[in-house]
């Protein structure tokens, strides 16, 4: 079968996951994000690439920076843009997902960005819309479930790049809740194809997944040793709302094992930097002292992440 | 047979020279309007600073041939509020690239004056546009694209290819 992300010519026309996606397109999407990023220096921010086109924000999940960089993303790039808060719509009047996609494309929509709890949400939606004809729709995936979330993993390789320009020699470690992240689970992916050597996931065995070495990645659970000699050190959100049952002890015992405080950052590189796709709990995984260090790139990530969406868009509207 | 796009850059300088305010700022179109922006700035008198503008984003060809694979940056390091500008462009086409060029310069703020300089003028203009300065005018088949390549030694070379794909879709349709 078809990579269902790409065209018949290998263009991009949905963004589902970093799965699968070829290195070059990869590249390519990290290279277009580039001239992007000074647009917002400008005093117009804006460019007419987008302009008359209706981008739907269809969010079943909630999202304050994501929902916010791709409004922000599509704005800048003149489109005009919806944001569907779907918990409060026609969901919990019983109508079903594809029904709801069916009836905004009556209203003429171009493009889906979906957030939805459930894996393949995303998916269901693009198949759907290749299956009825509607290939000038497309979707684009900002978070599903514990699957995917490949524009944060598209800002995460833009921001390494941009630090360590090269990702052939580096070392990468990946620290804290990995079993929920696919935020970790896309970076993952985009790293291993566009060749990084180490990729380390770092946590308590309860927060692993167990198939990660599949994936070519180390697996650590003492901190001090998994973030030794990095060039890169990630860390993840600790989320509570997706625990069931006992994980951890406490928030207290994780940090006092796993949270990234100047002490267990000396382990790593004196040049490595600390990344966080945010919201930081700040005393669980991330010492103030550090997130609030010239070692942490948290904020440039954010900007980054609105160069990066822009490019997404505009490839996939272009295709 | 195409000229020598040398001795049309030495052409064109010689009618900036004496028309070209000596502050004005040179704005190159990417990729050879850049090179002949960076050529110009040395050889007209005055103190001429440069900046780039890739109009990727502008055109309004975007339906039709999407984006392309390669979008420079825009680098204006210097106030484009009323400044004199001088846009300078490989080949003066349809005017949509000019247009696409006018366009950005405006997002940066309102240029006092703008001025166009080219170093061919291929005719078949689909818009109110016109060049300032041109080096030389040229008639060239409409399926052929004209295209500015630069050797390692900084050698421009004028050459045609083609037939162009579109139109539009072309480095060549200033």
């Amino acid at each position: 079968m078809r990579n269902p992300q790409l065209d018949a010519h290998g263009e991009l026309t949905h963004l589902l996951t970093l799965e699968g996606l070829p290195a070059d397109v990869i590249v390519r999407i990290l290279d277009t994000a580039v001239p992007f990023t000074s647009i917002a220096e400008r005093d117009v921010k804006k460019v007419p690439l987008l302009r008359g086109k209706a981008v739907f924000n269809l969010f079943f999940e909630n999202s304050t920076r994501t929902r916010t960089t791709f409004e922000i993303a599509a704005k800048r790039l003149s489109a005009d843009v919806i944001n569907l808060n779907i918990g409060a719509s026609s969901t919990t009047k019983g109508e079903t997902l594809l029904d709801t996609v069916d009836n905004l494309c009556a209203m003429n929509a171009d493009m889906f960005v979906v957030r939805h709890a459930q894996s393949g949400a995303p998916h269901l939606i693009a198949a759907h819309l290749n299956r009825t004809g509607r290939t000038h729709v497309h979707v684009v995936n900002a978070g599903d479930g514990r699957h995917a979330h490949p524009t944060q993993g598209l800002l995460d390789l833009f921001t390494i790049r941009h630090y360590k320009r090269d990702f052939r020699n580096l070392t990468v470690a990946i620290v804290g809740d990995v079993l929920h992240s696919r935020v970790a689970r896309s970076l993952i992916h985009g790293l291993t194809t566009l060749g990084t050597p180490e990729v380390r996931a770092v946590g308590p065995q309860t927060l692993l997944p167990t198939a990660l070495s599949a994936l070519g990645v180390r697996v650590c659970n003492d901190m001090r040793e998994g973030i030794k000699d990095c060039d890169v050190v990630v860390m993840l959100r600790l989320q509570n709302e997706r625990m069931h049952g006992a994980l951890l002890p406490s928030a207290g015992e994780f940090f006092k094992h796993y949270g990234l405080t100047p002490e267990k950052l000396a382990y790593a590189k004196p040049d490595a930097i600390v990344m966080h796709p945010g919201p930081m709990n700040r005393g669980v995984e991330i010492d103030s002292a550090v997130a609030d260090s010239d070692r942490a790139v948290i904020l440039p990530q954010v900007t980054f992440g609105i160069a990066v969406r822009m490019a997404v868009l505009s490839m996939l509207a272009g295709n | 047979m195409l000229p020598d796009a040398e001795q049309t850059l030495n052409l064109l300088a010689d009618r900036m020279r004496g028309a070209v305010a000596f502050d004005a700022l040179f704005v190159g179109i990417h990729s050879g309007g850049a090179w002949l922006a960076d050529r110009l700035a040395k050889l007209i008198p005055g103190d001429h600073p440069v900046g780039y503008i890739d109009v990727s984003f502008y055109r309004d060809d975007f339906r039709r041939t999407g984006l392309k694979p390669e979008v420079k940056r825009t680098e204006l390091p210097f106030e484009v509020e009323g400044a004199t500008i001088v846009l300078v462009d490989d080949v003066l086409n349809t005017g949509r690239s000019a247009r696409a060029a006018i366009n950005e310069l405006f997002d940066y703020g309102r240029p006092g004056r703008i001025e166009l300089a080219v170093l061919v003028d291929r005719g078949g203009r689909e818009l109110p546009i016109e060049a300032t300065y041109s080096g030389a005018r040229l008639a060239v088949a409409r399926d052929l694209s004209l295209v500015l390549s630069r050797g390692a030694d900084g050698t421009l070379v004028l050459a045609t290819e083609g037939p162009a794909r579109d139109d539009m879709a072309g480095g060549s349709d200033a």
